[in-house]
């Protein structure tokens, strides 16, 4: 009697576990289905763009030639370049700018309802649209400092655009650092600048790398603020080398020279009704997916690399 | 007969502190330290030891809104380390701490305990080289480290690493030493390690030990004070406190009628 109780009891627990079980079953169903959604658009998209592409991207002329009214010499020479210089600005920009900024706000600044606010805005300024920024900084830029429609004024342009990201980036990161081993620094006598310079920023390097390389990776792809500053489609000359052969070595020429970069390349050659054009354009957009992805890969890897030795 | 001719080497007068919020954690506490002694504080959880600990190197100073009152005078300058203009950097100089639990910087084992001479701005290798390993030496982790003095300091286990922690705040030369609960993250055995490197530490500084841990306070301790609700109760000689204490509270507490 009592025994067929309690085997009636066990029965019905094991009942009621391949029931939750079934419900474990269902949801990986359906999110796996999800997955796939996303996954399989994008990847179908990304192979179709290397198959129509693909004649191109394994021509070396394609690297090395500038735009041509012709389809079959026209190559992303300066495109590429543009996009390096450009590129090179914003993060001499961001970088310093979101990285001090970060520091300022979780070390320093006093935590009343203004900084709040400025937390508050900050976060949000990371969804303002981009070609919002693109008439910021065409007013700005361009207009008021007059700095051209140059390198200078598109990488300035996507350097705003990514200082949000830098900072809160850098803030989760500085954030994450624990609060045992801010107060054993200040325990043998750190000051705050020492704790900052030799524990915060060592630390969460990492966390900012990574930040850094997400938003350079947004904004290398970002086509609407650089047209809205006017950018050039048609570039047939490279802007002044930064480096040359004699002192001072470096030169700024390059900074207001006129660009144009990969994803406005590849815009201005899908517009083109010639059918030919439009394998440039699959083959410049197999690129900047391959940059994107690249600088992704490498943010993750930058990421495991600093956090080994760091156990929190 | 003790206590009259030890000198002090720091001494609570008349002790408040108030957190942020306003609570009133440590009420009107008056206590000496006395030279080369340890001194252990217990009392039962939340009656405001670790608060009355981290007065001795304002580490309260860290977070906005706290306040103490009244003074804690430091011997034989008679500082009031608690004033205003003394700066709390100083006071961090002179006077280490050791928490709770291991708290060592994912740095070295080296660049750990240099770090306090680094902070003083020293630059000579030699020097450095040799505080570190005086320090290790003193804190008896040298033999274990000496050899992997460029590793990581977290591969070391739990009790190294708290060791790591008094050789890092030993390096620098402090007059006094604060523990907060050093044990408590620890083995039996590293327990005793560390125990037995307090009662050397005495005699070259002077020690304020936060224990929970009654056996350990009878063991190590020179001085009890007993801390109930942000007061101190009772403060003696431990082997008095804890044979003899004078008030009730001490007496319920140290024979476990409470707590
Ligand atoms: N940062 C803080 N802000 C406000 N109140 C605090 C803060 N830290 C501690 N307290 C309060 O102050 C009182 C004393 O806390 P404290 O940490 O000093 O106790 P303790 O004796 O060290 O306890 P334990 O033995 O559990 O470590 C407690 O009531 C606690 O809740
Ligand atoms: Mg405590």
């Amino acid at each position: 009697m009592m025994n067929k109780q309690q085997t009636k009891n066990l029965n019905e627990v094991r009942a009621m576990i391949q029931r939750h079980k079934l419900n474990d079953y269902i949801f990986s169903i359906i999110g796996l289905l999800c997955l796939m959604v996303g996954l399989i658009t994008l990847l179908t998209l990304f192979i179709d763009l290397i198959l129509q592409g693909y004649p191109k991207l394994l021509s070396l002329s394609f690297y090395t030639d500038f735009p041509s009214r012709r389809a079959s010499s026209a190559g992303l020479l300066s495109a590429l370049v543009g996009s390096s210089l450009v590129m090179l600005v914003t993060f001499l920009s961001a970088v310093p700018m979101g990285v001090m900024a970060a520091i300022y706000l979780e070390e320093y600044a006093p935590k009343n309802w203004f900084s709040d606010l400025i937390e508050i805005n900050v976060s949000n300024l990371a969804a303002v649209p981009s070609i919002i920024y693109g008439l910021l900084a065409l007013g700005l830029f361009v207009y008021i400092l007059d700095l051209g429609q140059s390198i200078v004024t598109a990488g300035l342009t996507l350097g705003l655009l990514i200082l949000p990201v830098v900072i809160v980036a850098t803030r989760e990161s500085i954030r994450s650092i624990p609060i045992a081993i801010r107060e054993a620094a200040y325990a043998v006598g750190a000051t705050k600048w020492q704790v900052v310079y030799d524990h915060v920023i060592k630390y969460s390097f990492g966390g900012i790398l990574t930040g850094v390389i997400i938003g350079m990776a947004r904004a290398i792809g970002e086509t609407a603020p650089i047209i809205t500053i006017g950018a050039l489609t048609f570039i047939a000359f490279l802007p002044p080398s930064p480096v040359t052969t004699t002192a001072p070595f470096l030169n700024f020429e390059w900074l207001s020279s006129g660009f144009t970069v990969l994803p406005i390349q590849m815009f201005s050659w899908l517009s083109r009704p010639s059918e030919a054009f439009h394998v440039n354009a699959a083959a410049a957009g197999v690129i900047i997916i391959l940059v994107t992805l690249i600088m992704n890969g490498f943010a993750i890897r930058m990421r495991y690399k600093m956090r080994k030795n760091i156990k929190w | 007969m003790m206590t009259s001719t030890t000198p002090v080497k720091a001494e609570a007068r008349n002790l408040s502190f108030f957190y942020n919020g306003g609570n009133n954690a440590v009420k009107n506490v008056s206590m000496p330290l006395y030279e080369n002694k340890i001194t252990a504080l217990i009392g039962p959880s939340g009656c405001g030891k670790s608060t009355f600990l981290r007065c001795f190197n304002r580490m309260h100073d860290l977070y906005p809104g706290n306040k103490y009152e009244g003074q804690i005078i430091m011997h034989p300058d008679d500082t009031n380390i608690l004033e205003k203009n003394v700066d709390p950097i100083e006071v961090r100089m002179r006077i280490s701490m050791v928490f709770q639990k291991p708290n060592p910087f994912p740095k070295s084992i080296y660049e750990n305990v240099a770090y306090g001479l680094r902070v003083r701005g020293e630059k000579n290798r030699r020097i450095v080289d040799d505080k570190v390993e005086e320090a290790l030496k003193g804190a008896a982790l040298w033999n274990e480290v000496k050899d992997r003095l460029q590793d990581l300091a977290f591969n070391l286990s739990g009790g190294q690493q708290q060791r790591l922690c008094i050789a890092r705040a030993l390096a620098t030369d402090p007059e006094i030493m604060l523990f907060d609960e050093p044990t408590s993250a620890l083995d039996p055995i590293a327990t005793a390690n560390i125990e037995e490197l307090m009662s050397e530490l005495r005699n070259k500084l002077t020690i304020l030990v936060v224990t929970h841990n009654m056996q350990q306070a009878a063991r190590v301790s020179d001085y009890t004070a007993y801390m109930y609700l942000g007061e101190l109760i009772e403060h003696g000689e431990t082997d008095r406190i804890f044979t003899r204490p004078t008030r009730k509270e001490t007496e319920d507490y140290i024979t476990g009628k409470f707590g």
